[in-house]
C-alpha cells in the first residue's frame, strides 16, 4: 500500500512538474544549505524552518504541498492575494525560482506545535466538526474533508492542509474570501465555498479546525484519485 | 499715461487672446484616419526589432496590469497629482490600437497625443519617448499589432485631482514644458556613446525616475539625473551624477553593464524600484547596447563628489544601535559591516547606506528585498523585512550605528524621521 501511495504520489508531482514547467530553464537544484541561505526574507517572518515566529497569525509553511506553496507565491506576485510585503519581495522573482522556493518549503518537516485552546460554544465546534468532515447536503456544501482529505493534511501537489493553523489566520483567509480580497486562479472553488458559508459557519469550521491536533503523519494525501470521489467542485490551481 | 495704459491693457488682452487660441488648437488635435492595424504588412524581422524595443521601454511595466493580460492596459502610474491609468495597447479594434496607424504611433510616442486627437498625459513618458526615431517606434508598433493578443479589456479612466484633471491645464502644461524633439547626435562622440545616449535618454527614459521635477512635475533645466523621490515616497532614484549617491563614473563599463543586466555588482545588488527595472527591462538588452548605455552613464559629468576619507571619530558611536545590529544584522554584513559576497553586500561604504537621502536604507530595513532573478543570478538572496520585529526607534538607531561606523560618517536618524517612512510602507501597494 505504501508503494503504491509512493508511487501515486511520483506520478502526480510529474504531472505537476509538467504542467508547470512548460516555460522554466532546467536548473541544478541547490543544496539546502544553499536554498536556506538565500530565503532569509522568507525566514524572518515564516519562522526557521518555515515553523512561523507568530502562532497568533502568520501561517505555517513548512511542509504544505509545493504546488499550492507555488500558486500562492505566483498569486501574491501577481495580484490575487493581497499583503503589501509578499508581493514587494516577490515582485522581481521568475516563476522559475518561486517553484524552487515552494519545493524548499514542501519539503520541510517539522512537528507541529499543538493545537489551539478552542473558546467557542460546544454546539459552534459541533457545527464546526460537521461542516468540515460532512458538509451540509441540504445547503449542498460539501466537506472540507472532500477535498482537503479525511485527515485534513491536504492532497499533493496543490490542495493545503487545514490544520497547524492559528484561528485568526483561517478565519481572516475566509473573510478574504468572502469580501473578495483573496482570490485563486479562475475557477476559485474557494471563494465559491467561503461565499456560501455564513459568519456563524466560518466562525465555527475555524474554532474546530484550530482546536484539532495534526495527526503523527502530517503528509498530503498522495493524489486526488487517492481521495476515493472526484473533487467537488472545479478549482483553476489544481489539476484535475 | 492714459494712453499708455490702455495699450499695455490691449496687449495683455491680446496675449490671453493668444494664449487662449494656442491651447484651444493644443487641445483640438486633428484625428489620423483609422485603419486595421492588424492588416499592415510588416517583416518578421521589424517585429522582432519591436519586440526588443519594447523590452528596452519597459511598455509592459506599465501596460500589463499585474497578473493581467500582456499590454492590455489598467496598470496605475501613481503620480503626486492622481493615477494615470495606463491604456490598452493591444490590437483590439474597439479599446486597443487595432484601428491606429504606424503614423498615430509615432505621434502618440513624438508627441503625446493619441490617434484620436486627444493630448495624453506625460505620466506616459512622451517627453522622453519623443527621441525615438519613427524606424524604432514602427518596429513597436509592428510587434504590438502583430505579436500581442487582441484584448477587449475598456481603459480605466485616470482619477487626477483637480485642477490637474482639466485638460486646458494639460494643453497649458505642455506649452510650458513640452516640445516634441529628435535626438541629436554629438559628432564628437563615439557612435557607441550616442546610442547609448539615445536609448537612456529616450526608450528607457531614465529621467522619468532620477530627474528633479518641478512643483508641476516638470523636468527642470540643470537637474537631469540629479536625482528624486519616487511618487509615492517610499522609494528614492539616487542621482546618477553625485558620486554619494549612484554615479557610476568611476565604475568600469563592464561593470555597469553587469549590474544593468544581472542586477548585482560587487558594491551590491538593484533592489525596490530598480529590481524591477532589471528584472522586466534591461536583463533583455544586447550586451552592444547594455555597453553603449553603459558608455553614456559613466560619462555624465560628475556634479558632486566621493568625499574624502573622513574619521569617524566626530561621530558618537550609538550603543543602541550596535546592539541592534548584533542582533540582527552582523550575521549577514558581518561584525565589522564588510559583508560577506556580492550577495551580503558590505555596508562599510555602502552609498545606499549614506546618502543624504535615507528613504531606501529604510525602506530596505521595513520592507527587504530580493535582488531581480536574472540568468545571471538566478536565485537572488534577499534581504529579509523587519517591519515586524524592529521598533522605530530600533531602526533609527541601526540605521544610525551603520551611517556613521567603519569609516561611514552620514548624519544619524531619529525616531520623529521614521514616521512618514512607516506610512509609506502601508500606502505601497
Amino acid at each position: 500500500m505504501t508503494r503504491f501511495a509512493d508511487f501515486l504520489r511520483f506520478i502526480s508531482s510529474a504531472i505537476f512538474l509538467a504542467i508547470t514547467s512548460t516555460h522554466a530553464q532546467a536548473q541544478t537544484p541547490l543544496s539546502h544549505e544553499a536554498m536556506t541561505e538565500r530565503l532569509q526574507a522568507c525566514i524572518s517572518c515564516h519562522g526557521k524552518e518555515g515553523r512561523t515566529i507568530n502562532q497568533e497569525y502568520l501561517p505555517r509553511i513548512a511542509g504544505k504541498p509545493a504546488g499550492y506553496l507555488f500558486n500562492q507565491l505566483m498569486s501574491f506576485r501577481d495580484g490575487r492575494r493581497n499583503n503589501a510585503v509578499m508581493t514587494h519581495l516577490l515582485q522581481p522573482l521568475s516563476d522559475a525560482y518561486l517553484r524552487e522556493i515552494a519545493t524548499y518549503f514542501s519539503e520541510l518537516e517539522i512537528p507541529y506545535p499543538s493545537p489551539d485552546v478552542a473558546k467557542a460554544t460546544t454546539e459552534a465546534l459541533k457545527l464546526g466538526e460537521t461542516l468540515v468532515l460532512r458538509g451540509d447536503p441540504s445547503r449542498k456544501l460539501p466537506a472540507c474533508a472532500a477535498c482537503h482529505g479525511s485527515p485534513l493534511t491536504g492532497v499533493a501537489p496543490a490542495i493545503p492542509g487545514l490544520l497547524g493553523l492559528p484561528t485568526a489566520y483561517l478565519s481572516a483567509q475566509l473573510g478574504a474570501w468572502r469580501a473578495g480580497q483573496r482570490h485563486a486562479q479562475s475557477p476559485d472553488c474557494m471563494g465559491e465555498m467561503a461565499k456560501a458559508l455564513s459568519p456563524q459557519d466560518v466562525s465555527a469550521v475555524t474554532a474546530w479546525l484550530s482546536s484539532q491536533p495534526v495527526p503523527s503523519n502530517s503528509k498530503p494525501t498522495a493524489s486526488i484519485a487517492a481521495l476515493g470521489a472526484p473533487l467537488p467542485l472545479r478549482c483553476g490551481g489544481v489539476p484535475q | 499715461m492714459k494712453r499708455v495704459l490702455s495699450i499695455l491693457f490691449g496687449l495683455t488682452i491680446l496675449a490671453i487672446a493668444g494664449l487662449a487660441v494656442t491651447l484651444f488648437r493644443e487641445v483640438d488635435g486633428s484625428a489620423i484616419a483609422a485603419v486595421d492595424a492588424t492588416k499592415i504588412a510588416a517583416a518578421a524581422e521589424q517585429i522582432e526589432r519591436g519586440e526588443y524595443l519594447a523590452r528596452i521601454g519597459n511598455c509592459a511595466g506599465c501596460h500589463t496590469a499585474r497578473g493581467g493580460e500582456p499590454y492590455a492596459g489598467g496598470g496605475a502610474v501613481d503620480t503626486p497629482f492622481g493615477a494615470v491609468y495606463a491604456s490598452n495597447l493591444t490590437p483590439d479594434a474597439s479599446v486597443g490600437i487595432g484601428r491606429w496607424s504606424s503614423e498615430a504611433f509615432y505621434r502618440a510616442m513624438h508627441e503625446g497625443r493619441s490617434q484620436d486627437g486627444h493630448l495624453l498625459y506625460p505620466a506616459f513618458p512622451y517627453p522622453h519617448f519623443s527621441l525615438t526615431t519613427r524606424e524604432d517606434t514602427d518596429a513597436i508598433f509592428s510587434f504590438l499589432v502583430h505579436r500581442v493578443k487582441p484584448v477587449n479589456r475598456r481603459n480605466v479612466e485616470h482619477a487626477l485631482a483637480f485642477p490637474y484633471n482639466n485638460i486646458y491645464a494639460l494643453a497649458a502644461w505642455r506649452f510650458l514644458y513640452f516640445k516634441p524633439s529628435q535626438f541629436q547626435p554629438d559628432t564628437a562622440r563615439s557612435a557607441q556613446w550616442n546610442r547609448g545616449s539615445y536609448l537612456v535618454q529616450g526608450l528607457a527614459h531614465c529621467g522619468a525616475c532620477h530627474s528633479t521635477r518641478n512643483l508641476l512635475g516638470a523636468p527642470i533645466a540643470g537637474h537631469t539625473y540629479d536625482g528624486a523621490m519616487m511618487p509615492l515616497n517610499d522609494w528614492y532614484a539616487p542621482s546618477l551624477t553625485d558620486q554619494r549617491e549612484a554615479s557610476v563614473a568611476d565604475w568600469p563599463i563592464e561593470q555597469i553593464a553587469r549590474w544593468l543586466k544581472d542586477g548585482t555588482s560587487p558594491s551590491g545588488a538593484a533592489l525596490g524600484p530598480m529590481a524591477e527595472i532589471v528584472f522586466q527591462s534591461t536583463q533583455h538588452a544586447r550586451d552592444a547596447d547594455l555597453t553603449a548605455m553603459s558608455d553614456y552613464l559613466k560619462s555624465l559629468t560628475v556634479t558632486a563628489k566621493n568625499p574624502s576619507s573622513v574619521t569617524s571619530a566626530s561621530v558618537a558611536i550609538n550603543e543602541a544601535g550596535k546592539r541592534v545590529y548584533k542582533d540582527r544584522c552582523a550575521s549577514c554584513h558581518g561584525d565589522e559591516g564588510k559583508g560577506k559576497s556580492e550577495d551580503f553586500p558590505a555596508l562599510a561604504g555602502n552609498r545606499t547606506v549614506t546618502m543624504a537621502n535615507p528613504t531606501n536604507l529604510i525602506s530596505l530595513i521595513l520592507k527587504g528585498g530580493f535582488a531581480p532573478a536574472t540568468t545571471g543570478n538566478p536565485r537572488p538572496h534577499g534581504m529579509p523585512p523587519f517591519y515586524h520585529l524592529l521598533t522605530d526607534a530600533d531602526i533609527a538607531n541601526v540605521a544610525s550605528y551603520i551611517r556613521s561606523s567603519w569609516g561611514n560618517a552620514a548624519p544619524a536618524l531619529t525616531e520623529l524621521d521614521m514616521v512618514k517612512y512607516r506610512n509609506a510602507v502601508r500606502t505601497t501597494r
